[in-house]
C-alpha cells in the first residue's frame, strides 16, 4: 500500500465516524463535533494530495487546507452561537425535541 | 508506511471514536481535542509544518475551547435520561457505514495507480506567506471578511434576548 492510500483510508474512516456522530447523536453540540471531524478528514485528504501530488511547490492543496481551516473556525463560532441561542429559547439542546421551526 | 503513521492514525481514529461514542459531553470535547492533535501530527508527518501548527492553534486553541464553553453554557454535560443517541440511530449508522464502504472501496481500487513516495517538498513559511499575498490574495481578503462577519454574527445570534426589545 502506498503512503497516500493509507492517509486516504484514515481520512475516509474519520469522515465516516464524524458522519455517524452527526447522524446519531441527540445533543446539538455533539452534531457540530461530528461535522468538525468531517471537515478535518477533508483537510487531511487535501494535505495528503498536496504532499504526494505532482507539483507540491505550487502550494495549491496546502492553501486550500489553510482556507478550509479558517472557514471551519467561522462555522464553529456561528454554530455554537446558534446552539446557545436555541438553548436560551427552548431550554434544551436535544435535537429530537426541536421539531418546530416557529419555536 | 512507517510505524509512526500507524501510531498517529490509531490515535486520531481512537480520539474521533471516543468523541462520538462517549456519554458525557465534556469527555467528548476532550476526546475531540485528542483527535485534533492526532491530525496535527499527521500533517507534520506529511511535511506540512505550517498546516500542522495552524491546526494546533485554530482547533485545539480555539474550536475545542469554544465547544467546551458551549457545553458548559447549555448545561449539556448532564446525560439525558433517554439515552444520548437519537431514535433513528440505526439508520444514521447504516448511512455512515455505507459511505465508509464506498470511500474505502474507491481508495483500494485506485491504490495501485496512486503515486509512490516522493522526496519531501522543501516549502518554507516564507513561501507560503508570499503565495498568500501574491497568488491567493483575493481568497485571503474574502476569508478576512468572512471571519469578521461570522464573529459579529455569532455574537449577535448569542446575545441575550430581552422581552419585547430586539
Amino acid at each position: 500500500m502506498t503512503p497516500l492510500a493509507g492517509f486516504l483510508l484514515v481520512a475516509a474512516l474519520l469522515f465516516s465516524i464524524g458522519l455517524a456522530g452527526a447522524l446519531t447523536r441527540r445533543n446539538a453540540i455533539l452534531v457540530l463535533i461530528g461535522i468538525e471531524l468531517m471537515l478535518n478528514a477533508a483537510n487531511l485528504n487535501l494535505i495528503a494530495f498536496w504532499r504526494y501530488g505532482p507539483h507540491p511547490e505550487m502550494l495549491t492543496g496546502m492553501m486550500f487546507a489553510i482556507f478550509s481551516i479558517a472557514v471551519a473556525a467561522a462555522e464553529a463560532a456561528v454554530g455554537l452561537g446558534l446552539v446557545i441561542s436555541i438553548h436560551r429559547h427552548a431550554n434544551t439542546t436535544d435535537l429530537d425535541q426541536m421539531n418546530r421551526m416557529k419555536g | 508506511m512507517s510505524f509512526v503513521f500507524y501510531l498517529l492514525a490509531a490515535l486520531t481514529v481512537a480520539g474521533g471514536l471516543a468523541a462520538v461514542l462517549l456519554k458525557n459531553t465534556v469527555h467528548c470535547a476532550l476526546a475531540l481535542t485528542v483527535a485534533f492533535a492526532g491530525l496535527a501530527f499527521l500533517y507534520l508527518n506529511l511535511d506540512a509544518q505550517f498546516a500542522g501548527f495552524a491546526q494546533i492553534l485554530v482547533y485545539i486553541g480555539a474550536v475545542a475551547i469554544l465547544v467546551v464553553f458551549a457545553i458548559l453554557l447549555t448545561k449539556g454535560s448532564e446525560t439525558p435520561k433517554d439515552g444520548v443517541f437519537s431514535k433513528t440511530w440505526l439508520a444514521g449508522l447504516a448511512v455512515a457505514a455505507g459511505v465508509f464502504a464506498v470511500l474505502g472501496w474507491a481508495v483500494l481500487q485506485t491504490a495501485p495507480m496512486l503515486p509512490k513516495a516522493t522526496p519531501a517538498p522543501a516549502v518554507t513559511v516564507g513561501q507560503i506567506g508570499n503565495a498568500l499575498v501574491d497568488r491567493y490574495v483575493l481568497p485571503l481578503e474574502i476569508v478576512a471578511v468572512l471571519l469578521t462577519v461570522a464573529l459579529i454574527g455569532a455574537v449577535i445570534v448569542a446575545l441575550h434576548e430581552k422581552e419585547g426589545t430586539r
